[in-house]
């Protein structure tokens, strides 16, 4: 759906003069970004990096997510309203890619994937921080976030850059099928098949161990009652 | 419960005195028929539990078996759940009960008497009392030592020496998951790889290693490692020094300028460490830096290692400062 938009707003801006959409972009770029980009994304030392060279593919990622504009250098960006419309959105990406040859935005293909190799390489690269059930976790100094509202594009595109603290994979570490598979077990994860019955909430062995705690008291004092006798005074 | 307790007394008391009340006069508990068939099945629970916890330490010792965490569970279940069927028995068809309506009276000597009577005459149903105290000790010194098996697998105990080899020394080729010969200009920055040394068991605790990639402007290392890190490539043990866990997180910053510098951090306790400084810890219950692999590269562009660890690998034991690392 969101691809389809995006595929829209590209057309929508091939079809007006090239120069309305690189004003536009130049417009948004200098009222939303510019305090910590710098001009022409050359980058402020202790506000912002430099956007030369990062392609449509980071920004794309960053401002689709909401990650950015960020109110304060200094916190972790997080998933937020975006504040664009596709159009808007589409300029602004246009502008940044514009700065110097980066990547362009991935096409993943998840419907390709392989289910269980998409859950091995998951445990294997992104577990660690993110959880095996994708429902996001710590590193320390910042939060892995939840990925259950996370785009195929965008999870592709995250694996690829590293946003924030996470490490970026290349082609030769996940490859373009495996990358399927794992965008393919994200989104599985949402809502996995629990074979086990009673999930409670996917939250893991804890509340697990609780239950089975509970059913093991029962079954210790049921015990006890058939093999005492009651005394009866 | 109070009948058990009574039941275990009654046993180690039995042992102890041998004059037997032959008096049927002045009894309080009426003497119970013996019962040979309940004695023989407690005797036969008894050796069960001998059998099974006697498994334990057979089972643990014997590696080729399959499922072998399956079996020692087993093995110990099996050994409680004999054990307390064969109590059961005891309680429920051996020892002869007596109620007393009445209290007791909080220091009347008759009354303490008559308690140590009522113990003793509820024992007089046994007619093998000592071949089933024997069965029950025998059950009882297999279930101590199955619990006390797997003590074994904190480490050696005296010749700790093994715990500082690795299969690392000067010259080990690097190679990835798939046996791979890792190339130095393949390592990027901003990402971490997991490397293993050529021609080794993966499974030791100081095989495994992490390689990243920074800037060699941003390393802080100290003046005896200079040249540990060939074009700004570090290699680090993968197994953290405090519980021994995979290293599986790698801190990166995209903007180190307001983020937090590169570290390698644990999933299971958060001890982190710092890339640049040779692995210090900056947060978390680790007690001694990320052991530091010297790496070199040679005229083909392969990795190689540089030498052995800065110190010993893995979580740490008594004296694990005493010495380095050995190939």
């Amino acid at each position: 759906m969101r691809r389809a938009l995006f595929a829209a707003g590209v057309l929508a801006l091939a079809l007006v003069p090239a120069g309305s959409a690189g004003q536009l972009g130049a417009q948004l770029y200098g009222s939303n970004c510019i305090s910590c980009h710098g001009p022409e994304g050359r980058g402020i030392a202790d506000r912002g990096p430099s956007l030369r060279s990062v392609g449509a593919r980071a920004a794309d990622f960053y401002l689709r997510t909401g990650y950015m504009p960020l109110a304060s250098p200094h916190t972790q960006p997080h998933r937020t309203t975006v504040r664009f419309s596709q159009g808007e959105l589409a300029a602004l990406v246009a502008y940044v890619a514009s700065f110097g040859g980066g990547p362009r935005i991935p096409r993943p293909h998840p419907e390709r994937g392989n289910l269980a190799q998409g859950q091995e390489q998951f445990t294997e690269h992104c577990a660690g921080c993110h959880q095996v059930d994708a429902e996001g976790g710590y590193v320390t100094n910042a939060v892995a976030p939840s990925l259950d509202r996370a785009t195929p594009v965008e999870i592709a595109e995250a694996v690829r850059t590293g946003p924030y603290l996470m490490p970026r994979f290349s082609a030769t570490q996940i490859g373009g099928a495996q990358l399927d598979s794992i965008i393919r077990y994200v989104t599985y994860a949402r809502h996995p098949d629990d074979r086990g019955g009673w999930a409670l909430g996917h939250v893991g062995p804890v509340p697990e161990g609780l239950v089975t705690w509970f059913i093991g008291i029962a079954l210790m004092v049921a015990t006890c009652l058939v093999i005492g006798r009651r005394i009866h005074s | 419960m109070k009948r058990w307790l009574i039941a275990v007394v009654v046993l180690v008391l039995g042992r102890l005195r041998r004059r037997p009340r032959l008096d049927a006069e002045g009894r309080i508990v009426p003497a119970g028929l013996p019962d040979r068939r309940a004695e023989n099945l407690v005797l036969l629970l008894f050796g069960c539990a001998t059998l099974c916890g006697a498994a334990v330490p057979v089972v643990y010792a014997w590696d080729a078996i399959p499922n072998q965490t399956q079996f020692l569970g087993l093995a110990f279940g099996l050994a409680f759940a004999f054990l307390s069927a064969a109590c059961i028995v005891i309680g429920k068809r051996l020892v002869v009960t007596e109620e007393r309506e009445e209290d007791y009276g909080a220091v009347n000597p008759d009354d303490q008497q008559a308690l140590e009577q009522l113990v003793d005459e509820s024992g007089d149903r046994f007619t093998r009392k000592r071949l089933l105290v024997l069965a029950g000790a025998g059950a009882g010194t297999a279930l101590g030592a199955a619990l006390l098996t797997p003590a074994a697998s904190l480490g050696p105990v005296l010749d700790v020496s093994s715990l500082y080899r690795t299969p690392w020394r000067r010259g080990v080729r690097l190679v990835d998951e798939a046996g791979r010969v890792f190339r130095a200009d393949q390592i990027e920055e901003a990402t971490f790889y997991t490397a293993y040394p050529e021609h080794a068991d993966r499974e030791q605790m100081g095989a495994p290693i992490v390689v990243v990639r920074l800037n060699p402007s941003q390393l802080r290392l100290p003046p005896a490692r200079r040249g540990w890190a060939p074009g700004g490539i570090l290699a680090y043990s993968k197994i953290c020094t405090h519980a021994g866990c995979a290293i599986a997180l790698y801190r990166k910053p995209t903007f180190p300028d307001v983020e937090p510098g590169p570290a390698l951090v644990c999933p299971c306790h958060y001890s982190t460490f710092d890339v640049t400084n040779g692995g210090g810890v900056l947060f978390g219950p680790a007690g001694r830096p990320l052991p530091q692999l010297p790496l070199a590269i040679d005229g083909a562009g392969e990795l190689r290692a540089g030498g052995n660890f800065s110190g010993p690998v893995g979580p740490s034991w008594w004296g694990v400062r005493n010495h380095g690392a050995r190939s």
